[in-house]
């Protein structure tokens, strides 16, 4: 593995060596000295072409911990906020020496034109581009659903059997498109649930069963159920009509929470709109992994940077992990 | 010397003869011994094409001369084997006036590499609000025909009304860019299961199929003719196979581009696959060749749309939509359509020349090769192969969706007028050309 763009690319062995890595990783979050040393001298640079505090402060925690020389960039205020384009920054980046470029774009494809334009030799880690995928978040999610399931004995398992169930603007979510394919190729079984406007054209060859109503997929007695983030602006370009409405149909609401079997996660990637796409009771119950997603995000990235970074420089392959 | 004796072409891919070409018109066909003063163009094993008309070519100038130039783009067209293009009008300024029209054509005319004829807009600074000063583009010394705001649809229904009714006055046509632009708010990609995946925003069939529906309905109403550019998909085939078994005057023509390539090359996100309308599905590339075969489609245009490479080295969305094709436009042709065995070559002259000139009023074109008519002429090596490169193109620009890409044919010699702007595959010098031309205005 040399750069980690999307979901899709990934099989199997790879994904679960991943989470078992984290789980290393996940570890040594309770030792009283958290810094360990293998990307000592390595530098990783966080590009930002988008605001995401969350996932910038995720990727800084990550690197730091595994000794990384840290250097983000932003979008506001710096060059790329003046119109340089994304190749000179790549090709200024690459002159500086990064070993690994964590980039987070608005435009779908960013990601993997930097990994494959010839612009820059180092690692690409996709934090998000566009409307495309966000390998990282549905990482953490397996990762999440595996911990929660298994506990202690979550190593080497991936997701077979388990039923996840996605709520929200799939059209428009990378989070969605990344937990798709990954989830699928870890065995779960995975039901998308959206209002038809917010379906992308062609859903149906996704391999994941698509339900209209969320109270149909609450009805299949899903193990997790990942609400993910209304945006405002969807309302004003007609893709439903009002807050209420959407929250009445397809929010995770009080009533709804009491239905789920005894088992069921409740997920969601965060920022959350409470009383919109998930309620309050919801969000702080016993059932959410809302905060333990946000820590299992660290120990992800942390798996992410040690198996690119530290595996793509000494004389053997100390991760196992080729391609 | 005055004259070239062409010897040995197979004429429109049938019967060989040689073609004697004479003050700038063909004088003579048949079996002809050389004369002193002319030159002898040795043809043996080419196919002898009637010079190639392109209905839809972005020149850029005036206001976009880092992309193209009418000197640039006309000589990327002899390269191609074209010796007559139709400018769109999206230049800046636009082409929405007598002044900025004759200017176009003066400069294609200076060059000589190719007729240059003027597309006017539709509207004022293509703006889609107010209709432009068609009479008096029609009446320029360019005397415009052909009337478009390509880059932008005509999406207000009763301005396409009045624009249909208004040049049907001045024997014009509106050349109609269908796309719904409700329907395609930000869209980067053909519409389906593969910009779903990407996350590319879609741009879908219906969005081309209900504008040209509405449009041929108007068309019919008013009693005008209506072009369609580029059509891409095989809902727009059935549409236009519709309104045409009703009689109604409608013309539609395809690019080269979409005759061959497919969304899927969007995968890897490289922008030089970004065209608009986008790529479509194979099922759409099939429906496209079987109706350019049965004559649904018309003709074939080729959208040679030059950007600075900067336009194109950047995301997707950030890119600019559009390639080059009058280069390659004969090459594409034959891989998709004439060694598939569904078009001949007296097809392809009838889709690259007699019919595009017949859309854009274009005198001379009408009888391929025959004597009498202006020499206009090319001359293609069908046997050619190539991978295709930068080194294959000649305008400003190298936005090529065909790099490495394996392409049949190759043109070796093109004629303009009775003047050589292609020998033996190379661009004739731009002095030459001009000196050429006066000496066979001289007689």
């Amino acid at each position: 593995m040399r750069h980690l763009l999307s979901t899709r690319d990934l099989d199997r062995e790879t994904a679960i060596r991943i989470l078992d890595v984290a789980e290393d990783m996940a570890q040594t979050a309770d030792r009283e000295v958290r810094k360990l040393p293998p990307l000592r001298g390595k530098t990783v640079v966080n590009l930002f072409f988008e605001d995401s505090t969350r996932t910038r402060l995720s990727f800084e925690s990550a690197a730091k911990r595994l000794s990384a020389d840290v250097i983000t960039f932003s979008a506001k205020g710096s060059s790329v906020s003046k119109g340089e384009s994304l190749k000179d920054t790549a090709q200024t980046l690459a002159a500086m020496g990064a070993d690994a470029i964590v980039v987070r774009h608005h435009d779908s494809g960013a990601a993997h034109q930097l990994a494959h334009a010839g612009w820059i030799d180092a690692a690409i880690i996709n934090a998000g581009d566009g409307t495309h995928e966000h390998p990282t978040q549905a990482l953490l999610d397996a990762y999440t659903i595996r911990a929660r399931r298994f506990g202690a004995g979550a190593r080497g398992r991936d997701l077979a059997g388990m039923r996840v169930a996605i709520v929200g603007d799939i059209l428009h979510s990378r989070v969605a498109r990344s937990n798709v394919w990954l989830l699928t190729t870890l065995g779960a079984e995975v039901h998308l649930v959206a209002p038809r406007t917010l379906l992308p054209h062609g859903v149906e060859h996704w391999g994941a069963t698509v339900h209209e109503h969320l109270d149909d997929a609450l009805a299949a007695a899903p193990d997790a159920v990942m609400m993910l983030r209304i945006q405002s602006e969807r309302m004003r370009d007609a893709y439903f009509p009002s807050a209420r409405e959407y929250a009445r149909v397809w929010g995770l609401t009080a009533e709804r929470l009491a239905l789920l079997g005894p088992d069921t996660m409740v997920m969601h990637p965060g920022p959350m709109n409470r009383g919109l796409e998930i309620s309050s009771a919801a969000a702080d119950s016993e059932r959410s992994t809302v905060l333990a997603q946000v820590t299992n995000g660290v120990s992800i990235r942390m798996a992410v940077l040690y198996l690119l970074v530290a595996g793509s420089s000494g004389t053997a392959e100390p991760t196992g992990v080729e391609g | 010397m005055t004259g070239l004796l062409i010897r040995g072409a197979a004429l429109l891919g049938a019967h060989v003869d040689d073609i004697r070409v004479r003050d700038g018109v063909i004088a003579a066909r048949g079996s002809l011994s050389p004369e002193t003063d002319e030159r002898v163009i040795d043809a043996r094993g080419l196919v002898a094409l009637p010079g190639l008309v392109d209905l839809h070519t972005h020149l850029r100038e005036p206001g976009g001369e880092a992309s193209e130039t009418v000197l640039t783009g006309t000589r990327a067209a002899a390269a191609g084997g074209f010796t007559a293009v139709h400018a769109m009008a999206n230049t800046s300024p636009v082409a929405d006036t007598a002044g900025v029209v004759e200017q176009v054509q003066r400069l294609g005319q200076r060059h000589g590499y190719a007729e240059v004829r003027p597309i006017g807009a539709v509207t004022v600074g293509l703006a889609g609000e107010q209709l432009a000063e068609i009479g008096a583009m029609a009446r320029s010394e360019a005397r415009v025909r052909v009337f478009s705001d390509d880059g932008h649809c005509v999406h207000d229904p009763l301005l396409m009304r009045r624009a249909l009714e208004y040049v049907a006055t001045f024997d014009g046509v509106v050349a109609q860019h269908a796309q719904e632009p409700r329907l395609t708010v930000g869209a980067q990609m053909n519409e389906g299961a593969l910009s779903g995946e990407l996350g590319l925003a879609g741009w879908p069939a219906v969005a081309e199929e209900a504008i040209i529906a509405r449009d041929v309905l108007l068309a019919e109403h008013v009693g005008a003719r209506l072009h369609v550019c580029h059509l891409s998909t095989a809902g727009s085939v059935d549409v236009v196979r519709w309104a045409k078994a009703r009689g109604i005057a409608v013309t539609a023509e395809v690019t080269p581009h979409h005759l061959l390539l497919t969304e899927e090359l969007a995968r890897g996100y490289d922008a030089r696959f970004k065209v608009n309308p986008p790529l479509r599905r194979d099922e759409d590339v099939h429906a496209l060749r079987a109706a350019l075969a049965d004559g649904t489609i018309d003709i074939v245009a080729t959208d040679h749309a030059p950007h600075p490479i900067e336009a194109k080295e950047c995301t997707w969305a950030e890119a600019a939509f559009g390639m080059v094709g009058l280069e390659s436009a004969l090459s594409v042709v034959q891989q998709a359509v004439v060694d598939t065995g569904m078009l001949d070559w007296s097809d392809v002259a009838r889709v690259l020349s007699s019919a595009p000139a017949r859309i854009g009023r274009l005198e001379g074109y009408d009888e391929p090769l025959a004597i009498g008519s202006p020499a206009n002429i090319t001359l293609v090596d069908p046997a050619h192969a190539r991978a295709w490169s930068t080194a294959d193109l000649r305008g400003r620009s190298t936005n090529t969706p065909y790099l490495d890409r394996q392409l049949p044919g190759r043109v070796v010699h093109t004629v303009h007028r009775g003047v050589l702007t292609v020998d033996d595959g190379a661009l004739v010098e731009p002095e030459a050309v001009a000196a050429a031309h006066q000496e066979v205005a001289r007689g």
